[in-house]
């Protein structure tokens, strides 16, 4: 009969870790870059206020699925955009791109980075200096509309103009 | 005896490869069910005083890791017709047949000063005999979840001729709150869900961790400074630092070389994404591709002379495959749809890879040269395939529809067979599986 002096023992030290650690940096604010705070944003009735801005010329643009064109509608409302910040010479822009949930993490954020970017090619072209322009995508990390059909992807597809008082 | 059943076994799992592959890229998702072997274990022996909880919990860990493959049965205790009556007493192989059992595993177990002392056996009932010799562990008591792991990786691997893949950690998105407003922090946690350990809060948007090689440290993206960057963190200090990368307006998707001393990456410059790659020692950026479309999700081959990577160059989403100094692509996927995430696998042979068509999600898996494409899953999401450390298994994250909607981890035998949801407290996305722990 085999025992266990007869067998071959194979010794195997484990070296253990720590196998539990707490939240060792607190629970956290909010999410970061959930849209920049908009702060005071004065009174929708005075043009130069980013209340303004946001409402009444309309802060985002969508897009259509996969596509980073923009449409007629799109460009319509970037123009007021455009001649916004030239008339608020104070005021920078951070372009956020966004994309629905369909489509992997990666791919969306790529996607997003495109569309961000063709609203600041689009504003560039219409006269708003690149040193008050910056991008950046969310990919599909940011749903505004949180379903999943086309009523809510359609308002997920989008790049919102994001203005601030002084440097980016 | 036992070998033989695995031979049948595996015969099984080739011919439904055969079935799936026969018709040009007409893809069916097969449901078969294989007559998983039947084990006895009874519970370790314990060995001294205040080895009882200790002997039990290892036992039914084991046995869970082992039933977990899909491949093996346990025969409940109820069954046994002779008491187990000690580790170095004689088997009564004629007693554990006649319930049908084809491997018996048995083990003592000792806890003293802090210390776990781990004995087991491995024996094929049916030709009567050991497999392979006894084998002892020695650890912590806090380490006695990895003791349990390594003894059903032993087992496994003498069972199946294959290596194992229990004794390992996943790092994987921890999320949390309402779906427009989710909170995301990186944890890291054994293969099975055990022992959560949380490695950033929830104040920064965290994606998609990727484990080096040898486990060490985990690459992933975060939006802390406002824009995607890529850091790079320490799994034993938790000390985290920011890779520098070639010049962009954002850096993701990024992952380890074989070594561990390069990352290759996607760069978004000008709203166009490119791959690159960038030397952790010299830190030297080099460009590997240079298109006006998306280059993203870039992974190595096991050797490291190639790159997988997905593209829309060609008006959607398909793999690539180019070398690992950039140059000529070329594509793989050519079924319908659109392919993103690729992964090589451990062993060199396989791409697994996300598959959206026909609005579904798939995870599936692909030769190298595109052909023999077979999914594995499907669902409303499912996204980011990750390989188990001996490319047995996939792990991937499974998000539900609709405003409630949530993502957890599952996963699932590269035969199709087996999908198991991966339990966690909380939702949880973007899974990368470590190596096997030493």
């Amino acid at each position: 009969m085999k025992t266990l002096t007869k067998a071959a023992l194979i010794v195997l030290a484990l070296s253990t870790a720590a196998c539990t650690r707490p939240d060792r940096f607190g629970t956290g604010a909010d999410g970061a870059g959930a849209g920049a705070g908009y702060g005071a944003d004065g009174s929708i009735s005075d043009p130069t206020s980013p209340a303004y801005f946001n409402q009444t010329i309309g802060d985002r643009v969508l897009f259509q699925v996969d596509q980073s064109t923009l449409t007629p509608e799109a460009m319509s409302v970037l123009d007021g955009q455009a001649r916004w910040l030239l008339d608020n010479s104070q005021y920078m822009a951070l372009i956020e791109g966004h994309a629905d949930e369909q489509g992997t993490r990666e791919y969306n954020l790529a996607l997003g980075a495109r569309r961000a970017n063709a609203v600041r090619e689009y504003l560039v072209s219409r006269g708003v200096p690149t040193s008050r322009l910056q991008t950046v995508s969310y990919g599909k990390e940011r749903p505004l509309a949180i379903c999943s059909d086309e009523t809510c992807y359609s308002q997920n597809r989008r790049a919102v103009t994001v203005i601030s008082l002084g440097s980016l | 005896m036992i070998r033989k059943l695995l031979a049948v076994l595996a015969m099984f799992v080739w011919a439904d490869v055969a079935l799936a592959q026969s018709g040009p890229l007409r893809l069916t998702i097969t449901d078969g069910v294989i007559e998983p072997l039947p084990f006895a274990l009874p519970n370790f022996q314990p060995e001294g005083t205040g080895a009882e909880e200790m002997a039990a919990n290892l036992s039914q860990v084991i046995a869970s890791d082992l039933i977990g493959t899909g491949l093996f049965r346990q025969i409940p205790a109820s069954a046994f017709i002779s008491p187990y009556t000690g580790f170095s007493q004689p088997i009564a192989y004629a007693d554990w047949r006649a319930i049908n059992a084809q491997a018996l595993i048995t083990g003592a177990v000792a806890v003293s000063g802090g210390q776990v002392e781990v004995k087991f056996r491995l024996y094929d009932v049916f030709s009567g005999g050991e497999l392979g010799d006894g084998l002892r562990f020695v650890g912590s008591v806090d380490g006695w979840r990895r003791m349990a792991h390594k003894v059903a990786d032993t087992v496994y691997s003498r069972v199946t001729g294959e290596g194992g893949y229990f004794d390992s950690r996943v790092v994987f998105v921890a999320e949390t709150g309402p779906k427009d407003a989710r909170q995301k922090r990186l944890a890291i946690m054994d293969y099975d869900g055990a022992g959560v350990q949380y490695l950033t809060d929830s104040g920064t948007l965290v994606i998609a961790p990727r484990f080096s090689p040898s486990g060490d440290r985990v690459l992933y993206t975060t939006f802390e400074s406002g824009f995607p960057r890529i850091n790079m963190i320490d799994v034993a200090t938790v000390g985290r630092q920011q890779v520098t990368t070639a010049a962009g307006e954002m850096a993701f998707s990024p992952r380890f070389s074989r070594d561990g001393n390069q990352v290759i990456y996607s760069l978004s410059s000008g709203g166009n994404t490119d791959i690159w790659r960038t030397d952790l020692l010299t830190g030297q950026h080099t460009r590997l591709t240079s298109a006006p479309s998306i280059e993203t999700a870039p992974s190595f081959s096991p050797d490291g002379s190639q790159i997988v990577f997905e593209s829309d160059r060609s008006g959607s989403p398909q793999l690539y495959i180019m070398s690992a100094t950039g140059g000529e692509a070329r594509r793989i996927s050519f079924g319908e749809g659109r392919y993103g995430t690729p992964v090589w696998s451990p062993r060199g042979d396989l791409v697994a890879f996300t598959k959206q068509n026909a609005g579904r999600f798939h995870i599936g898996v692909m030769r190298t040269d595109g052909s023999e494409e077979r999914l594995l899953t499907a669902s409303f999401l499912d996204e980011g395939p990750t390989w188990s450390p001996n490319g047995r298994v996939i792990m991937f994250f499974r998000e539900t529809q609709g405003a409630a909607g949530a993502p957890s981890l599952y996963s699932v035998d590269i035969s199709g067979r087996n999908l198991r949801q991966v339990p966690t407290v909380t939702f949880a996305s973007d899974p990368s599986w470590g190596p096997l722990q030493r």
